[in-house]
């Protein structure tokens, strides 16, 4: 498969919990612009990969990597990582919006805690966030009440906001919709469709229909490794390893 | 024929017999609490007279000690909050290494050490300083010997309060804050901190309360002066303290005034106390 134009390329990454391998020797590239989908079994290391790939790995303790992330021409282990994190957002598996924080403030913290003052464009910025995340209908009205107070999709909604406020170039999106009904799951899938126009989207999956419906490419790893790559289409109907076609018809995982 | 106690008719008499001896316990329990503040209102507000808040020890009243107790308690709380919170974001926060290890075992222990203890620590620590000439051995007896015992006892507690409050806010809040490229000093302090500040602030109560209840480690640091406070080296007094010296005088007159002094720190504990509580609804109401 040719990519285009790869917005993050991994080479020989390896992350270690202590002395235990979680995931090895990773080459991968994920394309600008594109949904990547990163499918299979629990605990085979796909959410190791894309919390590396922002450098949220490092913040478990003992935790280590090994190897090069490249996001576009910048090696992202030789950049801070906190700004690293600024250019690669994150959206996790069950939402976490900030528990004392109103809704408007959720979306603002990123920028607000990152310096910026001006009223007016924390404003503008939250305006356009939750219109991007298809938030914005329902909570226009109000952006004072506790993040909390919201469904768990809209909560999901709202951390999706929350990333996109600080303007990342890549959302990385890690099991967004595990913890949330078919219809809260639609939303954020439609929501993800839509990303992909300004941003580049990786999300992790253990649903296959998911990954079928939203990526591009998707990935599937097992054991710490990744098995193949490939268009979702491709990858789905005429998988090259025996490995990948036992696992997307169901004989394990 | 024999008579025996159906199945059914058996659990519930045991249940009827265990239901009346949790409830005895709780009496038992409860007794004391009750009693003490029974017998605290009763005879207390008998002593209890304009003038005996007005006047200090000297001329019969307790105003100095009132005033003593809260001298005590700020100057606490100014060296004991910040220091003690400061210990317990770092345990929180980097504890989580042989470092942060060792000083949690350190706090523990400071927890338990006996309030006697610290007040005797307190004393030789100035008494040391004084022979070595650093300051004068008048300093022994004074507030800033009471504050240094205070301290000591309140340090640990406020930093294992401030521990457990900030271990509420869990890593997924963490998580989402980092993963916005927020310094994790700004996390702490933005995020983390606000997540848990009704814990936080009941710790620190409840810490206030602690110290302000305290009697032993005073008996030889801050001296009962019988005076209002006249300086930081000059000795003060302490409602618990006056308490102390009421209740062993022989006089009856002063056994009296023991139970007065002893109902105003009683409710000045209980306001603390409901005022952490009050505290906490206030935050939770919120949502």
């Amino acid at each position: 498969m040719t990519i285009l134009a790869a917005k993050i390329r991994v080479e020989k990454l390896s992350a270690w919990y202590g002395t235990k391998l979680a995931i090895e020797d990773i080459n991968l590239e994920l394309e600008e612009h594109a949904v990547s989908g990163i499918i299979g079994p629990s605990g085979c290391g796909k959410s190791t990969l894309i919390r590396c790939l922002n450098r949220m790995h490092e913040t478990i303790p003992k935790a280590r990597v090994e190897g090069k992330v490249h996001l576009d021409q910048d090696d992202i282990y030789e950049l801070p990582a906190v700004s690293v994190r600024r250019r690669i957002g994150m959206v996790f598996q069950k939402p976490n919006p900030f528990p004392t924080m109103s809704i408007y403030d959720n979306v603002a913290a990123g920028l607000r805690l990152n310096g910026e003052r001006d009223r007016d464009k924390l404003d503008a910025a939250v305006l356009a966030s939750l219109k991007q995340a298809a938030l914005w209908d329902e909570v226009k009205d109000s952006l004072d009440k506790s993040g909390a107070s919201l469904s768990g999709g809209q909560q999901q909604r709202l951390c999706i906001a929350r990333a996109l406020a600080v303007k990342p170039e890549v959302v990385l999106m890690d099991e967004p919709c595990s913890a949330l009904d078919p219809i809260a799951t639609a939303k954020i899938e439609d929501l993800i469709f839509d990303l992909k126009k300004d941003y580049t989207v990786v999300i992790v999956t253990h649903n296959m229909q998911q990954a079928a419906r939203v990526a591009e490419t998707t990935a599937f790893m097992y054991l710490g490794h990744v098995i193949e790559v490939g268009a979702t289409r491709e990858l789905f109907e005429r998988p090259k390893e025996t490995l990948t076609e036992s696992y997307i018809t169901g004989r394990f995982g | 024929m024999t008579f025996r106690f159906d199945r059914d008719t058996r659990r519930r008499w045991f249940d009827v017999a265990m239901s009346a001896a949790a409830l005895a316990c709780v009496g038992i329990a409860i007794l004391p609490l009750g009693s003490i503040l029974f017998e605290a209102s009763v005879r207390g507000a008998a002593a209890i007279t304009p003038s005996f808040l007005t006047l200090p020890a000297g001329s019969g009243g307790i105003a100095n000690s009132i005033q003593g107790t809260l001298v005590l308690i700020g100057l606490t709380g100014l060296v004991a909050l910040p220091v003690g919170m400061l210990t317990g974001i770092y345990l929180a926060e980097f504890g989580r290494n042989r470092i942060g290890g060792a000083v949690r075992f350190f706090v523990d222990v400071m927890t338990q050490i006996p309030s006697i203890v610290v007040g005797i620590f307190a004393y030789s620590f100035v008494l040391e300083l004084g022979v070595a000439g650093i300051v004068s051995r008048r300093l022994v007896f004074s507030t800033i010997t009471a504050v240094i015992a205070l301290s000591t006892i309140m340090i640990p507690f406020v930093a294992r309060t401030s521990e457990e409050a900030l271990r509420l806010v869990t890593t997924s809040t963490r998580e989402a804050a980092l993963a916005l490229g927020i310094p994790r000093y700004k996390v702490i302090l933005r995020v983390v901190l606000p997540s848990c500040a009704s814990a936080l602030v009941t710790g620190g109560l409840l810490g206030i309360a602690r110290v302000g209840g305290e009697t032993a480690p005073l008996i030889m640091t801050a001296f009962a002066s019988p005076d209002f406070f006249t300086g930081l080296d000059q000795p003060i007094d302490a409602l618990p303290l006056r308490v102390f010296r009421f209740a062993i005088s022989p006089s009856l007159a002063d056994n009296r005034a023991a139970w007065g002094a002893s109902l105003i720190l009683v409710v000045m504990m209980l306001g603390i106390s409901i005022a952490s509580r009050a505290v906490i609804r206030l935050r939770s109401v919120k949502r």
